[in-house]
């Protein structure tokens, strides 16, 4: 049978096909990508387009990962036939609207470096997945970066969150101004205007936001990191004259120290142990980090950049600035709390604001603030002790803008004075002299091991339970670290510890990497 | 309430002829309904044809007016057997829902229905959740139209075919006095378009006229001997009619050349993504006008056998696009060539996936591949001798650093609580059996909660305990939602623990709709409803069912309470089924319903106050025991502006709509004292203003008491 006369010439394109504009949005469920794409259908058929606009509804919406998708083309009159979903390699605009949305988009092959105009937004609406690791399990955003400019023909990307929230709208508001901006649709930007005012909620607030990332995006910018602030200069300090004094003459002994990096964690530290404390307290952390860099000299640290000194300054901060209810109740009884809160809550001469404080501390925390004599009396009878627990244990809600609220923990923090003496201070310090001597008594043999002993210290964090467990986690990362001691690769494998145990709560990845130790160093004993 | 208002959009569906109807897919499916003189319309929301529930009951005043009833059925089954109004009466009635699930769940009433048959034309409008977005496993409702007997039209995803589809749909089941059902992609659910639209017509006869006049056949019952005869008039006298009608009035459609070497034939829901995959190989045009014989099946089921043939006549090989497994179709149209004795050469599965979407890539790929194969002289050179793409460098693997996201609770979920409280009571006395369901709670099962283990479909979670109710050392728990549970989970769940004496505990998460499906009013839903009957509290449903251990929790975000109300179940001596009813509104749904009220009392003048957590930047320590028990969007990370700090430290975004989870578990968990929650106070009376002055000097004098005497350090503005 004969074969019909072609529509088209073998091995060509219908020409016309290069007309159709391919749209996806690619957004977090609740960012309001239905809006956007409304707006840019709207958009297309106010300048003569037809356009066809799906979405997936349903529980994607609920937080999740979301697309929608935009066909357009000049209206001919007779109706073209449009796709219901984004093909790969067949995207023409792609709208990310989370940085790691355009990386879900580069994977599936939406962006393609012969036709992509990736348009993204760099800031992170971060994953459930991303937030629960105990360490920092935050996703690297400069990788994504990194691919998207390979992946992208045209690249624009910068912050359109903050520049929507500082609008006092959301994102939809930005990423069409970027679309605008970007030049890819053909149409003027006073139509995108209009169709904004057309939809009638919150249009002010909108077109702010439009206005601002149409600049930017026509600019081109690209803003990979998501806008950082520039490092503020180190704060100054203000107070009585002696007090300052003594505090610059802590500060030499700070910058005497060997190497940028540990004259500056020094810095940092001094002045968290002091506004933890007080100076003499700063004294005696110099005391303890001059020791350490003196023993750091002697280990031939200036090859080793001071690391040692360095990670001792950062570290022995956090474990003399220990968190203890005083620590809780001065930091929240201070003014420029007061104003923080204020700012955060966006609030106006016209409203007030009402604080509580959600608090629960155990008898632990209660014995913890006695007379180191009492409190190992107390700790030696566990019948007083569960006395106290029930006394005291429960959660408290404590309205601290109110005076009575406000004075409970002005009180408590007053104790301050009387830290040294308590039995949790004893408790602290024996172990950071303990943790110091043990890295300090490895730097002759292993200079590395001697650092990563040192970094073992991040472990402990937290409050109750969890400090329990950062402690736990601590001590076995220092077991095994005792036990890999003497090898070549011992700092390698007491870094991989630390990791391990910060990978997740229950410290499976830190048994399991343990476990391995074990198999090695103790395999011949067995 | 639901998610979304169809009141605007609604307004459309009063145009008449000569008019263009614009909008979403379903819209056009309801103003079709309206032009084919429906007289009842029903069904139960689920994704993709939520929004045709929604739509219906937002256009119950216009259908009023045009004598239809219009029903919100309890599940897919109910919804189904209303159906039954049109075995005896020339009434023409649809009803919609969610498939497969609602097609499993209707099975029973489509199966009794579709042996009697209809007198009436009986439409079931089943939205086909398949593919990216479906929250449901992974089948098709291909099968269902098989085994009963049901003709299952399948249109091209655009409004003119859809919308005639539903009067086709409607006629063909008169002539064949059998039931149709019309299925419906997610995407042409949601689809914008425009057809042109006919007046609406009032059905015939009303079903409030048919009460006034009572019919029946006993020859329609399905029972014995007429269930046998059934079997045979479906073969013998409603198959044929029912061809002859798809064949007359070409329901089927044909594209392209009539003769070629090779054709393809599809799904009608298949023909955008194959014109497409045929635009990039160069062979169809912009308006699908295509080099390649096309045969669009808009009736999946039954197989025009003699139409297919025709098709292939003269055609060396034909191309199948079907989606999803098993491959029916082709199957069938196998069968068609092999008993005709036809060489013609049929490829399906082999080119394409044997299960999967077919995506743009999918599409593409399968079709050239065909092609390739087939008739390699249709495509362009490129085409046939694929080189891989070498120019520009390779785009770095994304797969290990792009982090999964599946949905998860919204920002101050009240069901979030309820799985931080059973995480606590987890860590306390252990790991538990847990049975989950359908619903927003389903979201337990992702991190950080991984909490439920099966789910047996809607409102099921109670019986899928079933196993493990006669007791043991640790209880069992059911978790169920509201909508599920009025949808069966009453009788089939909590009646059933009852009767067969149950240890189990059965959780009932209320958030005063049904709100996975887009916030439908239910039973026991708190809002007054101008239509439906609302406020019946599911206590007393679970007590009239003879449950003596009920508890009811108004505030699921009173973590402790929660907590220990669960372990009162896990442990108290009760015989019988122990049910907790914890109840909290949707906050989707409530800050719908009241961000528009408290914005029009500011402006009034109103003391208004509203509530935001924070968290203490220094207090923190960045261990991120809360996100664990949480999950929740507006509670997130960044990193400190110290020198001192490795990890990023919790922080809480401008989202929050301050739901109280957080401080609830920083206590319930004992966790920190790093959260507080700051109630700002709009338009504040004047003793109020009075009082804060007074408290704010005496906390200023303390405040700069302490700071004199120490040092300070200013941080740079």
């Amino acid at each position: 049978m004969n074969q019909a006369a072609p529509i088209l010439e073998t091995g060509s394109r219908d020409a016309r096909l290069d007309q159709i504009v391919k749209l996806a949005v690619m957004a977090v469920g609740g960012q309001g990508g239905g809006v956007l794409n409304g707006w840019i259908v709207r958009l297309a058929e106010r300048n003569g387009y037809v356009a066809q606009a799906t979405s997936v509804a349903g529980v994607a919406q609920r937080t999740g990962a979301t697309i929608y998708y935009v066909e357009m083309m000049p209206d001919t009159g007779k109706q073209p036939v449009f796709a219901l979903a984004p093909a790969e390699g067949d995207v023409d605009i792609l709208i990310a609207a989370e940085m790691m949305e355009a990386g879900r988009a580069i994977m599936r092959g939406f962006v393609t470096p012969d036709r992509t105009l990736l348009i993204a937004s760099t800031h992170r609406a971060l994953a459930v997945s991303e937030k629960i690791v105990p360490g920092s399990g935050i996703a690297d955003a400069a990788e994504v970066r990194r691919a998207a400019e390979k992946a992208a023909k045209d690249f624009i990307a910068f912050d359109m969150d903050r520049m929507a929230e500082e609008a006092g709208t959301v994102i939809s508001a930005s990423l069409f101004g970027a679309l605008a901006g970007s030049g890819a649709l053909p149409f003027d930007v006073e139509s995108y205007r209009e169709t904004i005012r057309e939809s009638g909620r919150g249009v002010e607030a909108s077109l702010r936001a439009f206005e601002a990332a149409r600049e930017a995006a026509e600019a081109r910018r690209q803003e990979t990191e998501p806008a950082e602030a520039p490092k503020p200069p180190e704060a100054k300090v203000a107070g009585p004259k002696a007090l300052v004094g003594e505090w610059e003459r802590l500060v030499a002994r700070a910058d005497a120290l060997p190497g940028e990096e540990a004259q500056r964690l020094a810095r940092a530290g001094l002045k968290k142990v002091v506004d933890y404390q007080d100076l003499a307290y700063g004294a005696a952390y110099m005391d303890r980090v001059e020791a350490a860099a003196a023993r750091d000299a002697r280990a031939g640290g200036a090859e080793q950049g001071h690391a040692f000194t360095a990670n001792a300054a950062k570290y022995l901060a956090n474990a003399m600035a220990y968190d203890d209810i005083i620590r809780v109740a001065d930091l929240k009884t201070r003014a420029p709390r007061t104003a923080r809160i204020d700012k955060e809550m966006r609030k106006g001469d016209e409203h007030l604001i009402r604080v509580t404080e959600y608090v629960h501390p155990g008898a632990a925390e209660f014995v913890s603030l006695m007379p180191a004599g009492l409190g190992r009396w107390v700790e030696a009878r566990p019948k007083v002790w569960r006395g106290i627990d029930r006394l005291v244990n429960r959660g408290r809600r404590i309205r601290s803008d109110r005076v009575l609220g406000f004075l409970m923990f002005y009180t408590l923090g007053g104790l301050r004075r009387w830290r040294r003496r308590l039995l949790r201070h004893q408790v602290e310090e024996a172990h950071w002299t303990e943790w110091l001597e043990a890295a300090e008594a490895r730097l002759p043999r292993d200079y590395a091991l001697a650092v990563e002993t040192l970094k073992a210290r991040r472990l402990i964090k937290g409050y109750s339970d969890t400090h329990k467990r950062g402690l736990n986690k601590y001590d076995k990362v220092m077991s095994g670290i005792a036990l890999v001691e003497g090898r070549e690769d011992a700092a390698d494998w007491a870094n991989r510890l630390i990791q391990a145990a910060l990978k997740d709560p229950e410290g499976k990845a830190l048994e399991d990497a343990l476990q391995t130790v074990r198999s090695f160093t103790t395999a011949g004993a067995a | 309430m639901a998610e979304r208002s169809f009141k605007k959009e609604v307004e459309q569906l009063r145009i008449g002829a000569g008019e263009t109807f614009r909008g979403e897919g379903i819209l056009g499916i309801t103003k079709a309904l309206l032009e084919n003189g429906v007289g009842y319309v029903g069904g139960y929301q689920g994704a993709p044809i939520s929004h045709l529930m929604d739509v219906l009951a937002d256009a119950e005043e216009l259908m009023a007016e045009l004598g239809i009833r219009f029903e919100a059925n309890a599940n897919e089954a109910s919804a189904a057997a209303m159906l039954a109004a049109s075995v005896h009466y020339p009434i023409r009635g649809a009803v919609t829902f969610k498939a497969p699930v609602g097609t499993n769940v209707a099975s029973d009433a489509l199966a009794n229905l579709a042996s009697g048959g209809v007198t009436g034309g009986a439409l079931i409008i089943v939205g086909e959740d398949y593919g990216e977005g479906s929250s449901i496993m992974q089948e098709r409702s291909h099968p269902y139209a098989m085994k009963s007997q049901i003709w299952l039209l399948d249109p091209r995803p655009n409004l003119p075919s859809i919308t005639q589809a539903v009067r086709h749909g409607f006629e063909l089941s008169e002539a064949s006095n059998t039931p149709v059902m019309l299925m419906v992609r997610i995407r042409s659910c949601h689809v914008h378009g425009a057809f042109e639209a006919k007046d609406n017509v009032p059905p015939p006869l009303t079903v409030k006229e048919a009460l006034s006049n009572p019919q029946r056949r006993t020859d329609r019952i399905v029972l014995p001997p007429y269930s046998y005869i059934h079997e045979q008039e479906k073969v013998n006298e409603r198959l044929p009619n029912a061809l002859a009608y798809i064949r007359e009035h070409g329901l089927n459609e044909f594209f392209g050349p009539k003769h070629g070497k090779v054709g393809i034939a599809m799904q009608g829901g298949m023909y955008n993504g194959v014109v497409r995959a045929l635009q990039r190989l160069g062979l169809a045009d912009l308006h699908g006008e295509s080099d390649i014989p096309l045969y669009v099946m808009n009736v999946g089921y039954p197989i025009v056998e003699d139409e297919f043939l025709e098709f292939c006549e003269g055609k060396e090989s034909v191309l199948v696009v079907e989606e999803g497994a098993p491959d029916y179709i082709e199957q069938a149209l196998r069968a068609a060539l092999h008993k005709a004795g036809k060489p013609t050469q049929l490829m399906g599965k082999g080119p394409f996936p044997m299960a999967g979407e077919l995506t743009g890539r999918v599409m593409f790929e399968g079709i050239e591949g065909f092609l390739r194969e087939v008739a390699p002289e249709m495509l362009r050179a490129q085409n046939r001798a694929p080189n891989e793409p070498q120019e520009g460098q390779e785009i770095p693997d994304l797969s290990k650093t792009v982090p999964v996201r599946p949905p998860g609770f919204c920002t101050g979920c009240p069901e979030r609580p309820i799985f931080a409280a059973m995480k606590l009571v987890e860590e306390e006395k252990g790991k538990h059996q847990i049975s989950a369901d359908i619903g927003c709670h389903l979201f337990s099962i992702n991190a950080p909660f991984e909490i439920g283990g099966t789910t047996m479909g809607y409102g099921l979670g109670p019986a899928s305990n079933g196993a493990f109710d006669g007791g043991g050392e640790k209880r069992p728990i059911a978790i169920v939602g509201d909508g599920g549970f009025w949808h069966n989970g009453l009788t089939s769940g909590i009646g059933n623990q009852v009767f067969n004496k149950s240890d189990g505990v059965t959780i009932v998460v209320d958030n005063y709709y049904s709100a996975a499906t887009g916030g439908q009013d239910i039973l026991s839903s708190r809002a007054d409803n101008p239509t439906k009957d609302t406020q019946h509290p599911i206590t007393k449903a679970v007590e009239g069912m003879g449950v003596k251990w009920v508890r009811q929790i108004d505030r699921t975000y009173d973590v402790n309470k929660m907590r220990d109300t669960l372990k009162e179940a896990l442990e108290t001596d009760t015989e019988g089924p122990k049910v907790i009813v914890a109840s909290s509104e949707c906050m989707l749904n409530r800050q719908r319903r009241e961000r528009p009220l408290r914005a029009k009392a500011i402006k009034e003048g109103r003391r208004v106050e509203r509530p935001k957590f924070g968290v203490d930047e220094d207090v923190c320590t960045g261990d991120h025991a809360c996100m664990r028990l949480s999950g929740c969007p507006s509670l997130t990370l960044k990193m400190p502006d110290d020198p001192l700090r490795d990890d990023p430290i919790a922080h809480i975004d401008q989202s929050c709509v301050g739901c109280g989870n957080c401080g609830e578990v920083a206590d319930a968990a004992v966790l920190c004292p790093s959260f507080y929650e700051a109630r700002i106070v709009h338009n504040p009376g004047g003793l109020e203003r009075w009082l804060d002055r007074m408290r704010k000097s005496v906390i200023g004098w303390f405040q700069s008491r302490r700071a004199a005497k120490r040092l300070v350090w200013e941080e740079p503005a």
